[in-house]
């Protein structure tokens, strides 16, 4: 009887750590996570325009149907990733993801500050490369360290009305998102 | 002989009770850095790397992109002001104020977080389009059949999800409660 009782007992507690796990280990299992439902609709380091956010159309779940959206699947191995992105008229907004789909950072229009929003995106082993006497590092380039190699920018452009969507996609087709050679050779002066 | 037999027991408890667990969390989600002011929730922290564990396990299950806190946050709301569930075959108002926000968009999706289709194509209203009383507050009418004024189509699906989702916004980690966040209210006005 004892050892029946154990038994349950043992069971829920073994069940609470299988349970602890198995949370930890979903994101990493997840097969129909959104990086890999985006991922093979995407060209590496180059950026794609999302499919509508409309019924039969949406790529992935709970995506905002008034946002024009693009997305650039970036790899840092081969150096940094320039990244331009003209405004819209009323919204528009960059955030980036880990390959876990890990929001690490997102700025929109007014935060930026200007018409187009330019950002070098590199590993912390690339940032801690970059010359320190670059005269033009921090005040005229916004930098963004990824925590992985690899990951997702997404670009979002708000259409307020729907007429207004054209102007929206129009100014997500002009963003760029490329690799930057390597900029590590002596400067010559 | 009798030892293996404890032992499977043991072990199936434990397999059922874990994942059993994982899956109702990841599922409906759990009340941890959650912010709920009346029927709407939202997690400020599923758009920062402070992401919690079970946060992501709900992201990864159902395949969405959390917005990022620099973008905005998202409110959730799944029952109306009295806890009853939304129901596609009756009347909804939406009304009232929004938290100070550059942009906001409501949006209705069904419980797979899919939009549900509907002839005029109106999946929600963002902030700009919607039409508002004199005094800036604004009343959404969520019907299965066509109404006046700012009307959005259930397409009589028994239960959907409303999402408020604030753009540019000071509401986040820092918001706790009705005072910062205005949100607007829920009521079921009636069923046909």
């Amino acid at each position: 009887m004892i050892r029946w009782l154990f038994a349950i007992l043992g069971g829920i507690l073994l069940g609470g750590v299988v349970h602890l796990v198995s949370v930890l280990a979903l994101p990493r299992i997840a097969s129909q996570d959104a990086y890999a439902r985006l991922a093979p609709t995407l060209k590496l380091n180059a950026v794609t325009a999302l499919p509508e956010a409309a019924p039969g159309t949406a790529p992935m779940p709970f995506m905002d149907p008034a946002f024009a959206a693009a997305a650039c699947k970036y790899d840092l191995s081969n150096g940094s990733i320039k990244l331009r992105v003209p405004v819209s008229q009323a919204y528009t907004s960059v955030s980036f993801y880990t390959n876990e789909d890990i929001a690490y950072y997102a700025i929109n229009d007014r935060s930026a500050g200007r018409k187009v929003i330019e950002l070098d995106l590199m590993t912390s082993q690339q940032k801690a490369a970059l010359p320190e006497d670059e005269d033009i590092t921090a005040a005229d380039r916004l930098i963004i360290e990824s925590p992985t190699p690899t990951g997702l920018i997404v670009m979002r452009a708000l259409a307020p009305e729907p007429g207004l969507m054209p102007q929206a996609e129009a100014a997500l087709a002009a963003a760029s998102c490329k690799v930057q050679a390597e900029v590590s050779q002596p400067k010559q002066r | 002989m009798r030892l293996i037999f404890v032992l499977i027991l043991a072990m199936a408890i434990a397999t059922v009770v874990g994942l059993g667990l994982t899956w109702n969390t990841a599922t409906r989600g759990v009340e941890i850095g959650t912010l709920t002011i009346g029927p709407w929730t939202a997690r400020p922290r599923i758009g920062t790397s402070d992401i919690d564990p079970y946060a992501r396990a709900t992201v990864a299950r159902s395949g969405e992109l959390p917005i990022g806190a620099g973008d905005g946050i998202t409110f959730r709301a799944t029952t109306d002001d009295a806890g009853k569930k939304l129901d596609g075959r009756c009347d909804v108002v939406v009304s009232g104020v929004t938290p100070p926000a550059r942009f906001w968009t409501l949006t209705i999706y069904d419980t797979k977080g899919k939009l549900i289709a509907n002839t005029l194509q109106r999946y929600g209203f963002t902030s700009q389009e919607v039409v508002r009383a004199s005094d800036g507050s604004f009343s959404v009418r969520i019907a299965p059949r066509a109404r006046s004024g700012n009307w959005l189509p259930t397409g009589g699906i028994s239960r959907y999800l409303l999402l408020l989702r604030l753009y540019d916004t000071p509401v986040g980690v820092a918001t706790r409660s009705k005072k910062d966040a205005p949100l607007p209210s829920i009521s079921t006005a009636g069923c046909s």
